[in-house]
C-alpha cells in the first residue's frame, strides 16, 4: 500500500491537531513537487521569506486561474478581487486607499484609540461566563470578540453577524485546498454565491455611509479622502469583504490557539497573570509557534526561478508553508518550543513583503488584551480536551472548541 | 598568553570609547552584553547622553518631536563613566592615552574611536556668522533652527539638495514656509542616486513648491545691519532675499584631534581592516585601537573590497557590534563587518530607501513601478552584475534586491516582474556626476581618497 503524499496528508483533517511532525517532514524536502499539477510547497524560513519579497512572485487572481487553480475570484462572483489577490501596481493603490482609513499617517490614532474599547468588550464577555465555571472559549469568546471588532471597525451593525456569518462560512471554507477538492463544483458556486451576497449586504451600508458619514472605515472608503483619489464602488465592496474576513477569521484563531498554548504551558499563564506586559512577547511567540495561518496556497511565479537548485517553470503554483518556516531550525534555535522569552522573536505569522497582514496592529492588540485579560481574570483555569476538536481548515487553522473549566472569576 | 591577555582584558581591562553618540553607545553596550566587565569611558563632545539624529531634519523641525526627547534608546545598563561636554584633543598611541580639550587624559587598554562627523560649515567665517545661518547635525542645531523657522521666517534658503537638505526643504514646504534650495548639480541627490533618479526628486520639490535652483552656486551670504542674514547670492547673478539659510553640504569627519598620532586618519575618515581595527599611517594594523561609525572607512568584500566610509544609521550600529566584539574577543574568534550599505529618508510624504553602492552603479533600470508615478524599484548595476537599488515608496521590495547584490545577480535584469514597464526593460546611464567634481557629499565615500586628491608619491626607498 502507498502512503498518500505528503501534501494530502497535511490538508487530511486527521492531522489538524498536530501537524508539525509532517511540517518537519516536509522540511527535508525544501522545494517539494510531489507530481505534475502539484504545488511546489516551500517549507524553510529563508526561502519562503525570500520569495514573499520576490517581484517574479505573483498574488494575481487571474494569473492563478491560469495556473487551473482558482475559481472562486473569477469574475463570476461580480466582485472584482480584492487586494490581497493582485499585483503591483493595483494592489499598491488598492491597499494604500484601505490604509489611508486605517493607519498612519491619516489615521494615526484608529487603532491604538481602540484600546479602551477592545477592554471594555473583552471584559463584558469575560463577565459574561459569570456563575459558571465551564465555556467555550471559541463561541462565547475568541470569535464574539474580534466580530465585534471588525464590526466597529468598519461600520458594521454588531447584530447583522448571523447574517453575514452565513455568507462568511462558506468563503472561509472554500480557502481550504481538502474541502474544495472533495466538494466539487456545487460547493465551489456556493462559496461564490456567498461572496455575492456579502458584497450586495455590505453595498447598502456604503451607501447609507456614503450619505451618512460616521467614524468608520467604510465611510472613509466611500468618501475616498487619500492622497490616490477613490475606489470605486466594486473595489470598496471586494475591499470590506476582504477586511471583515481577514478581520476575524484568523483572530479567532490566534487567540483561541494562544489559551490553548498557555494552558499548555501553564509557567507562561501564571507569569502573564502577574505580568500583562509579557503578552507582548507571549503573541508574538505565538504567531510563530501556532500561527493562525498555517499555509499561503495562492502564489504563482511569471517566470522560471530557482529555489535550492530546483527550478520552478513559469506558471506554476507554489505554496509557503508558514507554520513550517517558522519551526525551521535552520533560523530557531530550539524551535519546537514555546518560548516567549527567546532574543529573536521573529516569525512568518503575518507574512512578509507587500501582503503581509494588513490588520496586523489589531490582532496584535486584541490578542494582547484577550489573553492578558483571560488570564487574569480565570481561577485556574484547565482543559477539558487536549487536543480540542478542531475546524477541518488546513489554511486557517484553528480549534473549532476551546471548553475550559475554571473555579471562578476573578474581578 | 594572547588569551591570557583577553581574559584579563574582559575582566578588568580599560576600554574608551571616543564619541558618545549611536556607534558609540551601541558598542558599549555590546561590550557590557558580551561580558565585559572591566572599566568602561565614553568621552563625548556634545553635553548630552547619545541622541537620535535623523529625526532632527524631520520630526524635530515639524514640532512633532522635541529635541530633547530624541535620546537613544538604551538596550541595558551600561556602568559607564561619562566624560560629555569635553572633546577629545589628542592621541598617543604608544602610551595608550587619550587627551582631552581640558588637559586631562585618559589611559586605555583598547580604544574605540567614534567621532563621526560633522556638518560642514558655510566657508567664509563672517557670513557663516550672521544670524540666520545655520547648520543641522547635533541637537543644538536642530533646536536652534526650529526656534528661528517658528519665530516668523519668510523665507528659507537651503544650500545642498542632498538628503538632509532635501529633508529640510520638504519639512519647511510642510510648515507653508517659503523655500529655495541652491544645488550646485543638476538635480538633488544626484551624489547618492544619479541624476537618473536625481530628477525624480527634482519634480517632487518643484511639485512641493520649493524654488529649486539647480547648477548654481552661493557667491555669497548679504548681511544686514544688524548682523541678520537678508539675501542669498548666487552664481548666476540671482539674489534671493531670505530670513534663514540653512548650509547643509555634507559633513566632515572628526579625525583632525588625530593629526600627528601616527593613526591612518585624515579628512576621508580612518581606515580600518575588516574587523574594525585601525591602520597606522604606515598601513599596519594596530592591536589596541578600533573605529566603528561615519568615521570609519574599512574594505568590503561585497564591493571589490574597496574601503568604504558610510554615513548611514544601521552602518553604525552594525559597526559598534562587531569592534566591540572584536575589541574583547580571541583573534579566532574575530569577525569581519560586512554590513550591507542601506539608507532611508523621507521627503516631500515619499519613503526613499536604497540598499548597496549606488554610487558605484554606472547604470540603472527601473524593475518596478515608475518613475514618473514616483513609486518604482531601480537598480544599479555595474561591470555586468547588480550593486546597488533604490526605491521610492516601494520598500518591501528591498530585500529581494539586497540579496540580489548579495549574490552578485547580473545585470541587466531580464526576467520579468509583477510591475515591469516598458520603461524598465533597458538599463540606461545612472549619471552619477564626476567624481572628482565637487558636489553635496554622497552618503557613501567609496574609496580612501577623492579621485581628484591623487598627488600620492610612491617612493619606497626613503623610509
Amino acid at each position: 500500500m502507498t502512503q498518500p503524499s505528503l501534501v494530502a496528508r497535511i490538508t487530511d483533517f486527521a492531522n489538524r491537531a498536530d501537524p508539525y511532525p509532517l511540517y518537519a517532514e516536509l522540511r527535508r524536502t525544501p522545494v517539494l513537487h510531489e507530481e505534475e499539477g502539484e504545488p511546489y510547497v516551500i517549507s524553510s524560513y529563508w526561502d519562503i521569506e525570500s520569495l514573499l519579497h520576490d517581484p517574479r512572485i505573483s498574488s494575481d487572481a487571474a494569473n492563478m486561474t491560469a495556473a487551473g487553480a482558482d475559481e472562486l475570484q473569477s469574475e463570476s462572483t461580480g466582485l472584482p478581487p480584492s487586494f490581497i489577490r493582485l499585483d503591483p501596481p493595483e494592489h499598491d493603490r488598492l491597499r494604500r486607499i484601505a490604509n489611508s482609513a486605517f493607519g498612519p499617517p491619516h489615521e494615526p490614532r484608529r487603532v491604538d484609540d481602540m484600546r479602551g474599547e477592545l477592554h471594555t468588550i473583552v471584559t463584558e464577555l469575560i463577565d459574561g461566563f459569570a456563575g459558571r465555571t465551564e465555556v467555550d472559549l471559541v463561541d462565547q469568546f475568541a470569535y464574539p470578540f474580534p466580530v465585534t471588532v471588525i464590526c466597529r471597525l468598519l461600520g458594521v451593525p454588531r447584530e447583522d453577524e448571523p447574517r453575514f456569518r452565513s455568507w462568511v462560512d462558506p468563503l472561509v471554507a472554500s480557502l481550504d485546498p481538502e474541502t474544495r477538492q472533495s466538494a466539487g463544483p456545487e460547493f465551489v458556486q456556493a462559496a461564490q454565491e456567498a461572496r455575492t451576497q456579502l458584497g450586495m449586504y455590505l453595498a447598502g451600508l456604503v451607501e447609507e455611509r456614503s450619505k451618512d458619514p460616521r467614524d468608520d472605515m467604510l465611510s472613509d472608503l466611500a468618501a475616498g479622502k487619500g492622497p490616490d483619489g477613490a475606489m470605486t464602488m466594486m473595489e470598496v465592496l471586494s475591499t470590506a469583504v476582504l477586511l471583515l474576513i481577514a478581520g476575524h477569521e484568523t483572530t479567532v484563531n490566534l487567540i483561541t490557539n494562544g489559551m490553548l498554548t498557555l494552558l499548555r504551558h501553564p509557567e507562561y499563564l501564571q507569569r502573564l497573570r502577574e505580568d500583562p506586559e509579557l503578552a507582548v512577547n507571549i503573541v508574538e511567540e505565538l504567531l510563530r509557534y501556532e500561527p493562525p495561518v498555517q499555509l499561503v496556497p495562492q502564489r504563482t511565479c511569471i517566470t522560471d526561478i530557482e529555489v535550492r537548485g530546483v527550478t520552478i517553470p513559469k506558471g506554476s503554483r507554489i505554496w509557503l508553508m508558514l507554520a513550517a518556516g517558522n519551526r525551521d531550525p535552520e533560523r530557531f534555535k530550539d524551535p519546537e518550543r514555546f518560548d516567549p522569552d527567546r532574543d529573536d522573536l521573529q516569525h512568518l505569522g503575518f507574512g512578509s513583503g507587500i501582503h503581509s497582514c494588513f490588520g496586523a496592529p489589531v490582532a496584535r492588540l486584541e490578542t494582547q488584551i484577550a489573553l492578558a485579560e483571560l488570564a487574569r481574570r480565570l481561577q485556574d483555569p484547565r482543559l477539558v480536551a487536549d487536543p480540542p476538536p478542531y475546524r477541518p481548515n488546513a489554511v486557517l487553522r484553528g480549534p473549532r472548541h476551546l471548553t475550559v473549566t475554571f473555579d471562578g472569576l476573578n474581578p | 598568553m594572547a588569551a591570557d591577555y583577553v581574559d584579563w582584558l574582559r575582566r578588568e581591562g580599560r576600554i574608551v570609547i571616543v564619541g558618545a553618540s549611536l556607534a558609540g553607545l551601541r558598542a558599549a553596550e555590546t561590550l557590557r552584553e558580551e561580558g565585559f566587565t572591566g572599566s568602561l569611558t565614553l568621552i563625548g563632545d556634545e553635553p548630552y547622553e547619545p541622541y537620535d539624529r535623523p529625526p532632527l531634519s524631520k520630526s524635530v523641525l515639524l514640532g512633532k518631536a522635541s529635541p530633547e526627547h530624541t535620546e537613544l534608546p538604551r538596550r541595558r545598563e551600561l556602568d559607564a563613566e561619562w566624560r560629555l561636554g569635553v572633546p577629545a584633543a589628542g592621541l598617543d598611541l604608544t602610551g595608550k592615552r587619550v587627551l582631552l580639550a581640558d588637559g586631562e587624559e585618559v589611559d586605555y587598554d583598547r580604544l574605540l574611536i567614534a567621532t563621526g562627523v560633522r556638518a560642514r560649515p558655510w566657508p567664509v567665517p563672517e557670513e557663516a556668522e550672521l544670524d540666520g545661518v545655520f547648520v543641522l547635525r547635533t541637537r543644538d542645531d536642530a533646536t536652534a533652527l526650529t526656534e528661528k523657522l517658528r519665530a516668523g521666517a519668510r523665507r528659507v534658503v537651503v544650500i545642498g539638495a542632498g538628503f538632509a537638505g532635501s529633508e529640510v526643504a520638504s519639512a519647511c514646504r510642510e510648515m507653508g514656509l517659503e523655500v529655495t534650495v541652491a544645488e550646485r548639480a543638476g538635480a538633488p541627490l544626484v551624489g547618492a542616486l544619479g541624476g537618473v533618479i536625481g530628477a525624480v526628486a527634482a519634480e517632487l520639490h518643484l511639485e512641493n513648491g520649493v524654488d529649486l535652483r539647480t547648477r548654481v552656486t552661493v557667491t555669497a551670504l548679504e548681511g544686514d545691519a544688524m548682523g541678520r542674514v537678508r539675501a542669498v547670492h548666487l552664481s548666476d547673478e540671482s539674489v534671493v532675499e531670505a530670513d534663514v539659510v540653512v548650509v547643509s553640504l555634507g559633513s566632515m569627519r572628526n579625525t583632525e584631534w588625530l593629526s600627528g598620532s601616527g593613526l591612518g586618519a585624515g579628512p576621508r575618515g580612518i581606515a580600518s581592516d575588516a574587523g574594525c581595527r585601525a591602520f597606522d599611517f604606515r598601513g599596519i594594523v594596530t592591536d589596541d585601537v578600533f573605529v566603528a561609525g561615519d568615521v570609519a572607512r574599512s574594505p568590503h568584500a561585497l564591493f571589490g573590497y574597496q574601503f568604504l566610509s558610510l554615513e548611514h544609521w544601521g552602518n553604525a550600529v552594525a559597526q559598534a557590534e562587531t569592534a566591540a566584539h572584536n575589541m574583547i574577543c580571541p583573534a579566532s574568534d574575530r569577525r569581519p563587518h560586512m554590513w550591507m550599505p542601506a539608507f532611508w529618508s523621507s521627503q516631500f510624504g515619499v519613503n526613499i530607501k536604497s540598499v548597496g553602492v549606488p554610487p558605484m552603479g554606472d547604470e540603472l533600470m527601473i524593475i518596478q513601478g515608475s518613475t514618473a508615478e514616483r513609486r518604482f524599484v531601480g537598480v544599479y548595476g555595474f561591470k555586468g552584475r547588480v550593486v546597488a537599488a533604490v526605491t521610492f515608496d516601494n520598500a518591501r521590495w528591498l530585500e529581494y534586491c539586497q540579496r540580489q547584490i548579495e549574490q552578485g545577480a547580473p545585470f541587466p535584469v531580464e526576467y520579468p516582474t509583477v510591475d515591469r514597464r516598458p520603461e524598465g526593460r533597458q538599463p540606461v546611464a545612472a549619471d552619477f556626476p564626476d567624481p572628482s567634481l565637487p558636489t553635496h557629499g554622497p552618503t557613501v565615500t567609496l574609496s580612501g581618497y577623492s579621485p581628484a586628491d591623487r598627488r600620492l608619491v610612491f617612493t619606497p626607498g626613503h623610509h
